[in-house]
């Protein structure tokens, strides 16, 4: 594999991960965590329609007009997603169930319109595709990990598949509820960005500004 | 290699391009969405037929892990009925002999505007003895028209559980009517009052146990979901009521299934 190939390939998995570095793409984040099986499938509609459009979108991206390119790519993206909805409800209908809106709702994913926008306009289609598979990975594997953490210490299984038996069904587990919450995962993602900052610290921004201690002598004048 | 940064183009940006691009793009993709639709339809139509039976079980409490949806759906037994007489009509198929008769719009509670002359129930057997009455029900909540199932013990007044298998009301709020501890609140509670008027609602809030009269007819409301709430009380009132399964079901409780 190219070197350049690979770059775009794994360099948003960790380093420039859309979910920790980019810090796109929280709101379904938070969403479709609860348990394993809906954030799997998350992740690969995700990847499929990342993948895909950004390769459709960069094949005719000398052709669309500045002016109306952003509509183009959201029609793109839009029918695309309405593709995978429709192969969810066709073969996993259940979890599609579990995953309501919030497939439609991948039209309005950041990472979608930030990747296109900034990539896929501006690269060749096979870049562009491992671009778009490579950044699907990178919040795909965000994802799984939060989900992990969510269902088995939130309701004690995995997959569905009981490993801590909880005290409800006459195990020895107490389930932490908070995390089964939303305000659960904002502190799972805010300890496992501040993880991947201390383990890479070029990945810290610059502070735009610091808060200043005015002295009273200041304060005065 | 990333492109030369782009400089505008007038001959590219013109108007003619614009409109080309735009309908290009735009059939290219209506024909992949249409065409995706038309080939999943099958699958999709199986799946959602799988779900109304699966729920049509889950409301008569009938779902057990260790048997199919398949196998057990045979154990109920569907029953066409004339709703004005509210006799069985053996022999006819809803499906082909779709007369449907406008509700006028003082009794349309339920807001579906039609009423269909003929509706399928399922009965539920135990030893022979008719154990549960399960009826199909739907109406307007705050969205969308919700579907369901209400499961009737053999007095045709004691609910077993409810199920909706199709709803479009808000995730998170409406949706709830799906919810498992919502849904068990159903179980026991009584459709119709002493004057055999049908009295059965979601309330607003929880129900007050001491002191309350209704407490048997009363559901905890959704918070966040009154409008719904108000939508399932009504569609059960229209479909219990006497436009609905009313006559049905007053035939069953007063003679008996031999009578009808």
């Amino acid at each position: 594999m190219k070197a350049e190939t690979k770059a775009a390939l794994i360099d948003p998995l960790i380093d420039e991960n859309p979910v920790t570095f980019q810090i796109l793409g929280l709101c379904s984040a938070l969403a479709v965590t609860t348990s394993m099986l809906p954030a799997l499938l998350m992740s690969l509609a995700v990847t499929c329609v990342l993948a895909f459009g950004s390769a459709m979108i960069s094949a005719i991206r000398r052709q669309i007009p500045d002016n109306i390119r952003i509509v183009v790519q959201m029609t793109i993206i839009a029918s695309l997603v309405i593709v995978v909805d429709l192969i969810l409800k066709a073969y996993a209908f259940e979890t599609s169930k579990q995953l309501s809106v919030f497939v439609g709702l991948i039209v309005t994913n950041c990472i979608l319109l930030g990747r296109i926008e900034t990539f896929a306009m501006k690269n060749g289609v096979m870049s562009s595709f491992l671009d778009g598979l490579g950044n699907g990975l990178g919040y795909g594997l965000v994802l799984m990990a939060i989900a992990f953490v969510r269902e088995l210490f939130g309701s004690g299984t995995l997959f569905g598949v009981t490993i801590l038996p909880s005290v409800y069904d006459g195990g020895w587990y107490y389930p932490n509820g908070m995390l089964v919450l939303s305000p659960g995962v904002f502190i799972l993602i805010g300890l496992m960005i501040w993880a991947i900052r201390s383990w890479r610290a070029d990945q810290v921004e610059q502070a735009e500004f610091r808060i200043h201690h005015v002295h009273r002598t200041e304060a005065a004048s | 290699m990333p492109d030369s940064p782009r400089i505008h183009d007038p001959k590219k940006d013109g108007p003619v391009r614009t409109m080309v691009v735009a309908l290009v793009v735009s059939f290219c993709c209506a024909v992949l969405v249409a065409g995706t639709a038309i080939l999943l339809r099958p699958q999709y139509e199986l799946n959602q037929e799988h779900n109304r039976q699966k729920n049509i079980l889950a409301a008569a409490g009938l779902l057990r892990a260790e048997k199919t949806v398949q196998e057990l759906f045979q154990q109920v037994e569907p029953q066409v009925i004339d709703l004005s007489s509210g006799k069985h009509a053996p022999g006819v198929d809803p499906a082909t002999s779709a007369a449907k008769s406008p509700i006028s719009r003082d009794n349309d509670i339920a807001f579906i505007k039609e009423r269909p002359r003929y509706a399928v129930v399922y009965l539920a057997y135990d030893d022979d003895h008719l154990s549960e009455i399960i009826l199909p029900v739907y109406g307007y909540g705050l969205w969308s028209t919700m579907y369901g199932y209400v499961a009737l013990e053999a007095d045709a007044n004691t609910i077993v559980g409810l199920r909706f298998y199709e709803h479009g009301e808000t995730p998170g709020l409406g949706a709830e009517i799906e919810n498992q501890q919502w849904l068990d609140l159903w179980r026991g509670k009584r459709v119709y009052g002493d004057s055999g008027e049908a009295l059965i609602e979601v309330i607003k809030g929880q129900v007050a146990v001491e002191g309350n009269s209704q407490v048997d007819h009363q559901v905890d409301g959704i918070t966040g979901a009154t409008l719904t709430g108000d939508g399932v009380t009504n569609l059960l009132r229209y479909w219990l009521g006497e436009q609905g399964f009313g006559h049905y079901l007053q035939g069953l409780r007063q003679g008996g299934e031999d009578s009808i």
